[in-house]
């Protein structure tokens, strides 16, 4: 506020009042709330917090602890009112502090620890549990509750990554709330009556959510803990920093918490246009596998007795002089780089760079399983605009198992009436139950489905009734992207003023793309091949695994024998890595500052908390220290990096030269930490024509996509999720079962042109007959992979199954 | 089996059909599978789950929530004994304790024989007969000491077959809604205008 | 006993007395048969029904409006006005039966479903027409097996006369009544605990304001909740007209209500009396009422309106049996249930009962009746069992007054000096369930102390947990 009088507002007319404040008085003071706030809500706003347990603000308000009642006037005097139920009227009297609503808010914390066990020295929620505090703040200074207290078993798991403990619960309804209204995994409920109410899942059914562990960061007492945090630290000893979660490409905000340098636990942040206070479990919890004892420590060196680790210089040296020996015999095209996906904006731009010096034709982010780049140059959407659209077309992969907080935005933007969905899947997908339209097609062919579909009356309809978002990505890995692009295209076609969200999946995928790892006329696919033709003499593996995530492992496998020199930057010692030549170790996610970009084109921060694992380095420094060897071919004078030495430098330089990211300062990211939009480019989608063999009625026809646990490291590493994954199994529709002649679990053969894997067979309804899907990159105890018969020709494929 | 028999799926269905949404024929289909089983077991909630589209552990919240349902097998009669205010004032103690002595079982516990599950129970309307009780939801009205001794001799002689089911029976006769005659569930999001017999000029 | 009405057989009339009083809801109890539809048919049965589908269903909502037919659950409030909460032009509404009657003293609705489920049903199907409701839930109490056989049975027997269903009496009214039942749990007899409950949800009240049935109630529709006395008094203001209904009665209670007077009287049992012709006197030693106390004892208290209800004294005899005089005396006549304690009574075992009976039936929703009333429980019972303490009584008013804030309502007592407190009291709850836990202790508490002070002990200096020191044990940095 200013007391200096503006000469030229003085003259100017009234300016007009906001058709959304609302007048009223909080404790003594008028203030202006907001129409449809709640009395909560507006006394947090202007610095009266009040005490309260059940009431979050993502969350619908059920008015249970009773802890927030405080004195309200509407006109028929003062009355005392949970602040979490009631929004502002004009007028309205609020009363916080009298001694009528602290006599409530003081018996109510005494009847809450009437029951609570007084175990807060051992607890794991003690020094930062709402109830201690509220207790030490405004409760009675002794317990009067002589009474025996509730007794329970305790803690007993939920699920294998979440324990309760029923006495320290106190009934507040955020667990299950969340677990109903927020993940839609209604598993956990309270059970029981009155006094002996309690929170349990069914006696054999565990509460197996993907969203579990908000649950535990929600809860306002240590009622719930998880595994991996269990007493492993007390609050006060944390270190955190704000950063961003670069599991998946949704890049929900974090805090990021350390001790005695070990990560320790991530806990969600509430960003408004991104999560909304969620995490996913594979987000959250695999900081398991940064601290992971398999991590990569030092630079590793083939020699005759394997991968032996060195010093840096040795390290970079043989890595230098591979390019270098490469570039003088092959020339630029017998060098390929892929990878950047999954570090920071500032890892892929150095390696991009680096491409650019090398002058590669072979660079790619995606690993074969995205989509054509050009998507990126379609007319972006947000989170937000999606959470928020009158339509929002699904044509992609299960946003539950690949982007789960989008997934949820879009689940409640459903549930809650704002928007309808309409799917095309080959299978049910998470959304598919809340869908307005769910589109079943057989795997390959949604470019008719969509073409079926705008040509509805009701969809065309519902098409032209106000903002359509697209949300698209790779739904099968065992079909070419040809009948998506296709699909994509025929939507814009009717619908043009669409825009689209890409549901690419990779954590920083958008940002490596748009920073110079985008493909410049050859994509993975391309390279793969030339490798397997032993065209290519060195392949750069940035943080990229082909042998888990090319979906043509086969193709794979032969691209990493046919290339002669491997070079890989990691993390840990992957499938991949273990063929290399030359393994530079590399800072994990939490080793390394930087910025990432999610798929809107968000970017925002990620933070440096914990020192490196031995001596890994970021890849932006490998990349810049191993330029700096490559002579001619390195980063020469007056080019953007020649100079860096921290990782700001690198931010710098991308605001300086990346044409997408001149807004995204330093000083503009510390400003919004719900970070900052890059611009975004134009492009068209190419032309596919699409031709689909018709299948035989005997096969199945073939979907293969991801699930959220898999063998990818972040998973595998982290003991608390590994053994989350499905592992292999080919599911169909159970009515096929019979007609295969098997039953659920007899291990079956699958038949393809390509090869013969075997596997469990699995009934499941969300499959439709005829297709037969398998999720992708998953353990097995016998038989083959299913990737074994991916082939990244194909525009569909046709198994036969059969008993082994 | 204690999952819903295929003739009481049929019923199940038809409650189901019943009403706007499935999840309010809950409590009546775990009352059919406690008539099914004497109790409501484990199969029998996931059954109920698939049959109305929820969790089993919405089946289980809900259904834990309601006194009546036994989630462990009880006696073939359930004696529930008042014990709230004009039944106590009348004697309702010495009745129960009585029936503990009789039966030779505390408040809460089966006889040997499996036949009677003795219950302290609350007020089940019936005041002005206090001392009540009731056998399977059956009542008995201002019961004495020799009253109770009669009528577990008469429920271990089985000369009250006739008149009291099993436990879990409640109504002997159940609604039927004719086809012809029913007007069928009015989901709430179905309907937009008055009901026929009402114009709309007449609505306010 | 004084007379042969002993029962023990299911199908009598238990404890129901006609007397020489108008009857508007228990005119067919005479007969052996009044549940069957030949009866009912042979009574005026569906009458009632004929006539207002004659009329418009404007004119049927007028006049029960006019007849001010009020609610019988316990709040008292004017059903024609309830039915004009509905939202114009929100479709559909529902209508849903409270048969869940399951409050301590209360027994009447029963008898309504058990002796004459066609009138309900017949009362049900008048509100339809009347507010347009298009479908009806009939929740019974899922205790009440006879009553749900009963109303089985008269609704199949109705479905096939045409009575329900698809174009009742040949006109374009239809509607479906769906008979529902319950499976033990008191709170559900609070009107959005029944919807929940209704709706496969555990039975916890919702929050209202700011929604009210009428406007957000079943599946979030417009939705008519009425008790089943309630309903059951529509067949008579249909066949006879609001003018013959407020003929009984007061002009603000018009008609009659169903009253149980229970516990140390000699002649327990159910009335229909005129609202606003007795006194509690009346009711209690009146000759064709309860005829007074059991061997001629004296009075010590009594409560007047349901187990929720602050008790009465004798000093409140002569109070009309009147919901506003009541109030004013500082309790309520609730669900029209009396219970009587005679002089023999020990007060704070009699305040257990009902102090156990709501802590047992607390859904465990809010923190004040989940933790309090257990509280209260089980600093009562030890009072009781001889083993409590001055301390224990002084933290019974504490917890009460966490429930309760402010002035609790109380009758007044010339032998205590004590001026009574006008019902109601304020409450921290979303019903009344916790209220009721402490109401009946409290009364107890207030209007007989000596007899509580008569159990306790002086309390030991007791060394307690300081909670502010654990708490900063764990918060310590």
């Amino acid at each position: 506020m200013t007391d200096v009088v503006d000469d030229t507002t003085a003259s100017a007319p009234e300016p007009e009042p906001d058709p959304d404040a609302v007048a009223v008085t909080l404790n003594g003071t008028a203030i202006s709330a907001r129409k449809g706030e709640l009395v909560i809500a507006a006394a947090e706003r202007h610095g009266a917090p009040i005490p309260h347990f059940c009431y979050h603000p993502r969350m619908t308000p059920v008015g249970m602890c009773r802890q927030c009642l405080v004195e309200v006037d509407t006109g028929r005097g003062m009355q005392l009112q949970p602040s979490c139920m009631i929004t502002v009227s004009p007028d309205m009297v609020i009363d916080t502090e009298s001694p009528t609503a602290k006599r409530a808010q003081e018996g109510m914390i005494e009847l809450l620890l009437a029951n609570h066990p007084l175990d807060c020295p051992v607890c794991d929620k003690g020094g930062e549990c709402p109830l201690q505090d509220q207790a030490y703040a405004h409760g009675p200074g002794e317990s009067r509750f002589v009474e025996e207290k509730r007794h329970y078993e305790k803690p007993i798991p939920i699920s294998d990554l979440v324990l309760l403990d029923r006495e320290r619960c106190i009934l507040c309804d955020r667990c299950t709330r969340f677990a109903d209204e927020i993940a839609g995994d209604k598993l956990i409920h309270f059970t029981q009556r009155g006094n002996e109410t309690q929170v349990m899942t069914f006696p054999d059914e565990p509460f197996a959510s993907y969203f579990s562990g908000n649950t535990v960061q929600i809860c306002p007492v240590g009622a719930l803990t998880a595994e991996p945090y269990r007493f492993k630290a007390r609050p006060w000893d944390l270190d955190q920093r704000e950063s961003t979660c670069t599991t998946c490409a949704v890049g929900c905000r974090t805090v990021v918490q350390s001790s005695r340098d070990e990560l320790l636990r991530y806990q969600g942040v509430d960003s408004d246009p991104v999560n909304h206070g969620w995490l996913c479990d594979r987000g959250r919890f695999n900081f398991e596998a940064v601290n992971s004892a398999e991590r990569i420590a030092d630079p590793l060196v083939r020699t005759a007795a394997g991968l032996e680790p060195t010093r840096w210089n040795g390290a970079l040296g043989a890595a230098a002089s591979l390019i270098n020996d490469a570039l003088a015999k092959g020339g630029p095209s017998s060098i390929a780089i892929l990878g950047g996906a999954r570090g920071t904006n500032e890892d892929a731009f150095a390696w991009g760079q680096l491409a650019d010096a090398i002058d590669t034709p072979y660079r790619d982010a995606q690993l074969g399983d995205g989509l054509p780049i050009e998507v990126l140059g379609l007319k972006r959407a947000t989170i937000d605009d999606a959470a928020n659209a009158a339509t929002v077309v699904l044509l992609g992969p299960d946003l539950k198992e690949e982007l789960p907080v989008l997934y949820l935005r879009l689940r409640d933007a459903a549930v809650s009436g704002r928007s309808k969905l309409v799917e095309f899947s080959a299978v049910d997908t998470g959304l598919s139950r809340h869908a307005w339209r769910s589109i079943r097609h057989e795997p390959g062919t949604q470019h008719d489905a969509v073409a079926g579909a705008v040509a509805d009356e009701a969809i065309a309809e519902q098409l032209a009734a106000g903002d359509v978002v697209i949300v698209t990505g790779r739904q099968s890995l065992a079909e070419s992207t040809d009948a998506t692009v296709a699909a994509l295209q025929r939507l814009l076609d009717a619908v043009p003023d669409a825009t689209v969200l890409p549901a690419l999946r990779r954590g920083n995928v958008v940002g490596a793309l748009s920073l110079g790892m985008a493909p410049t006329g050859y994509d993975a696919i391309d390279a793969m091949t030339e490798a397997a033709a032993g065209t290519i003499d060195v392949l750069v593996l940035v943080g990229a695994d082909p042998l888990n995530d090319f979906p043509d492992v086969e193709l794979a496998r032969d691209a990493l024998t046919g290339a002669r020199h491997i070079i890989s930057v990691d993390t840990h010692l992957s499938e991949s890595t273990q063929l290399a030549d030359v393994v530079l170790a590399a800072a994990a996610y939490g080793e390394k500052a930087g910025t990432t970009t999610n798929l809107e084109g968000r970017v925002t921060t990620v933070a440096h908390q914990v020192t490196a694992t031995g001596t890994a380095r970021p890849d932006w420094m490998i990349a810049v220290e191993l330029a700096s060897l490559l002579g001619d071919h390195g980063f020469g004078d007056g080019h953007p990096l020649a100079e860096v030495t921290t990782v700001d430098d690198v931010t710098d330089a991308i605001v300086a030269t990346a044409p997408l990211f001149p807004g995204v300062t330093r000083a503009a990211l510390a400003a919004s930490p719900d970070g900052v939009m890059t611009l975004q480019p134009a492009a068209a989608l190419p032309d596919v024509a699409v031709s689909v063999p018709a299948r035989n009625r005997y096969d199945y026809r073939l979907t293969v996509s991801r699930t959220l646990y898999d063998r990818a490291v972040g998973t595998a590493m982290s003991p608390s999720l590994a053994g989350l994954a499905p592992g292999s199994a080919a599911h169909v529709n159970p009515l096929d079962l019979a007609g295969i002649g098997v039953d659920d679990g007899t291990i079956v053969q699958l038949i393809s042109a390509k090869a013969t894997v075997s596997m469990p067979v699995v009934g499941n309804v969300r499959v439709p007959r005829g297709v037969v899907w398998a999720p992708f990159n998953q353990r097995t105890e016998r038989g083959g992979h299913i990737e074994d018969i991916i082939d990244a020709g194909a525009t569909a494929i046709d198994v036969r199954i059969e008993r082994s | 089996m204690s999952r819903l028999s295929d003739h009481n799926v049929v019923i199940a269905r038809e409650i189901i059909a019943r009403y706007p949404k499935p999840k309010s024929a809950l409590i009546p289909l775990v009352h059919l599978s406690q008539e099914q089983n004497g109790y409501v077991t484990t199969e029998a909630m996931k059954h109920i789950a698939e049959l109305i589209g929820v969790t089993p552990a919405e089946v289980y919240g809900t259904a834990t929530f309601y006194e009546m349902f036994k989630f462990e097998p009880v006696g073939k009669y359930v004696v529930n004994v008042c014990g709230t205010m004009s039944c106590a004032l009348l004697g309702a103690g010495e009745l129960l304790h009585h029936a503990e002595e009789k039966l030779g079982v505390k408040a809460g516990g089966t006889t040997d024989d499996g036949l009677i599950t003795l219950m302290p129970a609350e007020c089940q309307a019936a005041c002005t007969e206090a001392p009540c009780l009731q056998v399977n939801y059956r009542f008995r009205y201002r019961m004495t000491t020799s009253d109770l001794d009669a009528l577990i001799d008469d429920l271990r002689a089985g000369r009250l077959d006739g008149e009291i089911p099993p436990h879990g029976t409640l109504g002997r006769t159940r609604q039927t809604i004719p086809d012809d005659r029913a007007v069928g569930a009015v989901h709430p999001d179905d309907v937009t205008t008055g009901p026929a017999w009402i114009p709309m000029e007449q609505d306010r | 006993m004084t007379d042969s009405t002993r029962a023990v057989t299911h199908d009598y009339i238990p404890g129901f007395y006609i007397g020489d009083r108008p009857q508007v809801v228990t005119s067919r109890f005479e007969y052996e048969d009044s549940y069957t539809l030949e009866r009912f048919l042979a009574t005026d049965g569906y009458k009632g029904l004929e006539k207002c589908l004659a009329g418009t269903p404007a004119q049927m909502h007028e006049e029960v409006k006019v007849s001010t037919v009020l609610g019988r659950g316990g709040a008292g409030f004017p059903a024609g006005v309830k039915w004009g909460f509905t939202p114009a032009g929100v479709w559909p509404r529902y209508l849903v039966v409270n048969g869940d009657e399951s409050e301590p003293g209360t027994y009447k609705d029963r008898l309504l479903m058990e002796r004459d489920p066609h009138q309900l049903i017949e009362g049900c199907l008048i509100a339809c027409y009347a507010a347009g409701l298009s479908q009806c839930f009939l929740y019974v109490r899922g205790e009440m097996a006879l009553a749900q056989e009963r109303i089985a049975t008269a609704l199949n027997e109705a479905y096939a006369a045409g009575y329900v269903g698809t174009n009742i009496l040949g006109t374009d009214f239809s509607v479906d009544i769906v008979l529902h039942w319950g499976a033990g749990a008191y709170v559900v007899g609070e009107e959005t605990a029944l919807i929940e409950s209704l709706e496969g949800e555990r039975g916890m009240p919702r929050l209202k304001p700011p929604f009210f049935p009428a406007a957000v109630g079943l599946y979030g529709k417009p939705t008519i909740v009425n008790n089943v006395e309630t309903l059951a008094n529509l067949p008579f203001v249909a066949l006879n007209g609001s003018v013959a209904y407020t003929a009984i009665g007061t002009a603000t209670s018009p008609g009659t209500r169903m009253v149980a007077v229970s516990g140390h009287v000699k002649r327990p049992g159910v009335f229909e009396i005129v609202n606003g012709s007795t006194t509690f006197r009346d009711i209690i030693y009146g000759e064709e009422f309860s005829q007074g106390i059991r061997d001629d004892n004296d009075l010590k208290a009594f409560v007047p309106g349901g187990g929720s209800a602050p008790w009465f004294l004798p000093d409140q005899l002569d109070v009309p049996f009147e919901g506003r005089e009541a109030g004013t005396a500082g309790s309520m006549l609730g669900s029209g249930a009396v219970m009587v304690m005679d002089s023999t009574t020990d007060i704070p075992a009699a305040a257990l009962t009902l102090t156990k009976f709501y802590a047992h039936e607390s859904c465990g929703k809010c923190t004040p009746c989940r933790e309090g009333g257990t509280w209260l429980m089980r600093l009562l019972e030890r009072v009781v069992a001889g083993h409590g303490t001055d301390a224990d009584l002084a933290q019974m008013l504490e917890v009460g007054q966490t429930i309760c804030p402010g002035e609790m309502p109380h009758a007044s007592s010339e032998r205590l000096g004590l001026e009574a407190v006008p019902f109601p009291y304020k409450m921290t709850t979303i019903c009344f369930v916790g209220p009721s836990a402490w109401a009946p202790l409290h009364s107890a508490l207030t209007l007989f102390p000596e007899e509580f002070a008569a159990r306790v002990t002086p309390a030991p200096k007791r060394i307690s947990i300081p909670v502010t020191a654990l708490a900063a044990a764990g918060a310590d940095q």
